[in-house]
């Protein structure tokens, strides 16, 4: 069996370690792998253009952008903002376990960026985060505090990943959507995007879990 | 019928606007690129395979050498923003909402009333055609309900799209390489090494092996879309839908999921774990990421036992 076209995989990984742009990459890895299965390059080039094309469904998405960004011209990131702020007066953790039910409720409704580290964690979730620490437990050395603040960051983050795929118009769902139909299965992305929501619940329930234990934590460590 | 053309001519005039109001500044490196991105939408079906890939590998020669720049379109200032905020609350909500809602509403009906035998929509591609549909009346009763300047939704569309850049168009180029390694056979011979390595016919390992090797491949490449092709290939269609009968869909979205467990995992992922980690001063420039271990791991569990019950049992 002729093993070369497993080169492409390995210039996908090196390039992305290396940093180089990634669409670069992935067009290289294309080429190589065509090539080296034995087909030649014009012949690569028009699979490439065929798959590319077959796939523009992928794209379609970005139509979305102009209903957003009109929406963040009149507020939508401050108003986001104002219910993030009226979760205050709360613990630390029932704070971050509501910020975690609102990311991944957003997000399941295709506003995922309504969150995120600049907008959201930095200005907003993570000061009242440590604040509300402060205030339950007293002050907090340096460390803990790190702590709060990263948890902060990584509630963010698992709340938009185990959010996000419920919405079936996102890239990551299309993405699979494509990838399948390419091989002979066509699916919808709705059929996908309800298989997300058993890891959502999952994610929600051990995440919310470990908040809840860690502000105990910080509890136990002050006494 | 609608069919995806005509979604594609929607996408296709978006971009080719976006493309103009680029030229007008004289970006000429964003406007070439959505430029040639219109082009691919408006006439793609009706150009060959070769002129597509030419169009490809033009878009990726201008993002390669840094083409791409960031936009400042005018907006409202912060203050204004603010003001603005208080005074419409919560309502600002709704516009975002009428596109999700529109879709699912709108595939239940189509797929549970009669509706579906009017045959309006092309077969399977109700849902995001009533995406579409849910964009143009969410911006048509947003500009209704705020009377922004007409070109104000092009120009704030604009401002999101240049500050994504060339990776709007990453996920559809790595559906593409998918579908290049398929055409190339990196599946079979991938299945055929994995099939030498797991014991045979385990089904729950071979389930174990995939979600093991999107979460692994995700940390090194720190991309969970890059790996979805490869694992795809290589064990998810080849092994557990076509040799065992798996069902696609769960093992498509979830093994996608057991790839975002790795996401939290790797330094690699460098916008979610390593920037923030610097936005917020932490010391430790892996304290995010070792706030997430225990949520990922055991995620990642979870996800191996939800392809395996939903795939294979239920």
């Amino acid at each position: 069996m002729n093993y070369s076209p497993l080169l492409g995989i390995g210039i996908v990984v090196i390039g992305f370690a290396l940093r180089f742009n990634p669409l670069l990459v992935v067009v290289t890895a294309a080429l190589a792998t065509g090539v080296l299965a034995g087909l030649d390059l014009v012949a690569v080039i028009e699979a490439l253009g065929k798959a590319f094309n077959d796939n523009r469904y992928i794209s379609v998405t970005w139509i979305i952008l102009p209903v957003i960004g009109l929406l963040e011209r009149y507020g939508l990131q401050q108003r986001a903002r104002a219910v993030i702020e009226g979760m205050r007066g709360a613990t630390m953790g029932k704070l971050l376990v509501a910020y975690l039910a609102f990311r991944q409720l957003t997000s399941a409704l295709g506003m995922k960026d309504i969150g995120g580290h600049p907008q959201a964690v930095r200005p907003l979730v993570a000061p009242m985060a440590e604040a509300a620490a402060v205030k339950t437990h007293g002050d907090l050395p340096e460390d803990a505090r790190d702590e709060v603040k990263a948890m902060a960051a990584a509630t963010d983050n698992i709340g938009l990943f185990f959010g996000e795929d419920i919405f079936f118009a996102i890239a990551s769902i299309l993405l699979i959507q494509g990838v399948f139909e390419s091989a002979g299965y066509p699916l919808t992305p709705l059929q996908l995007s309800v298989w997300a929501i058993p890891t959502a619940i999952c994610a929600f329930l051990i995440h919310g879990a470990r908040i809840l234990a860690f502000d105990r934590r910080l509890g136990r460590a002050r006494k | 019928m609608i069919t995806y053309e005509w979604l594609y001519a929607l996408a296709g005039a978006a971009f080719a606007l976006w493309a103009l109001l680029s030229l007008r500044e004289r970006r000429w490196g964003n406007a070439a690129f959505w430029g040639l991105l219109a082009l691919s939408f408006l006439l793609g079906s009706h150009v060959s395979d070769l002129v597509n890939g030419l169009l490809v590998l033009a878009m990726v020669a201008i993002a390669g050498v840094g083409g791409l720049t960031r936009s400042d379109p005018p907006t409202t200032t912060p203050e204004e923003r603010q003001m603005l905020s208080t005074r419409l609350g919560n309502r600002l909500f709704l516009p975002a909402l009428v596109v999700p809602l529109t879709a699912v509403a709108g595939t239940l009906l189509y797929n549970y009333t009669p509706l579906g035998e009017s045959g309006l929509f092309e077969a399977r591609r109700e849902t995001l055609i009533l995406f579409g549909i849910g964009v143009v009346v969410a911006l048509a009763a947003a500009m209704v309900w705020l009377r922004p300047p007409l070109l104000a939704p092009a120009e704030e569309g604009r401002r999101l799209l240049d500050s994504i850049g060339w990776a709007a168009i990453l996920p559809q180029m790595l559906a593409a390489l998918g579908a290049v390694f398929a055409l190339a056979g990196v599946g079979e011979i991938i299945g055929g090494l994995a099939g030498g390595i797991i014991p045979g016919g385990s089904i729950f390992l071979t389930v174990v092996v995939f979600a093991l090797g999107m979460a692994l491949f995700t940390m090194i490449m720190g991309n969970a879309f890059a790996a979805f092709p490869v694992m795809a290939a290589a064990i998810g269609i080849p092994l557990l839908v076509e040799d065992y009968g798996g069902n696609p869909a769960v093992i498509g979205a979830v093994g996608m999921l057991a790839g975002f467990c790795g996401t939290l995992l790797t330094p690699m992922a460098a916008n979610f774990n390593i920037v923030p980690a610097a936005l917020l001063e932490l010391k430790d420039q892996n304290g995010v990421i070792r706030q997430q271990i225990g949520t990922a791991v055991p995620l990642l569990v979870c996800n191996i036992l939800i392809i395996y019950a939903g795939a294979f049992l239920l």
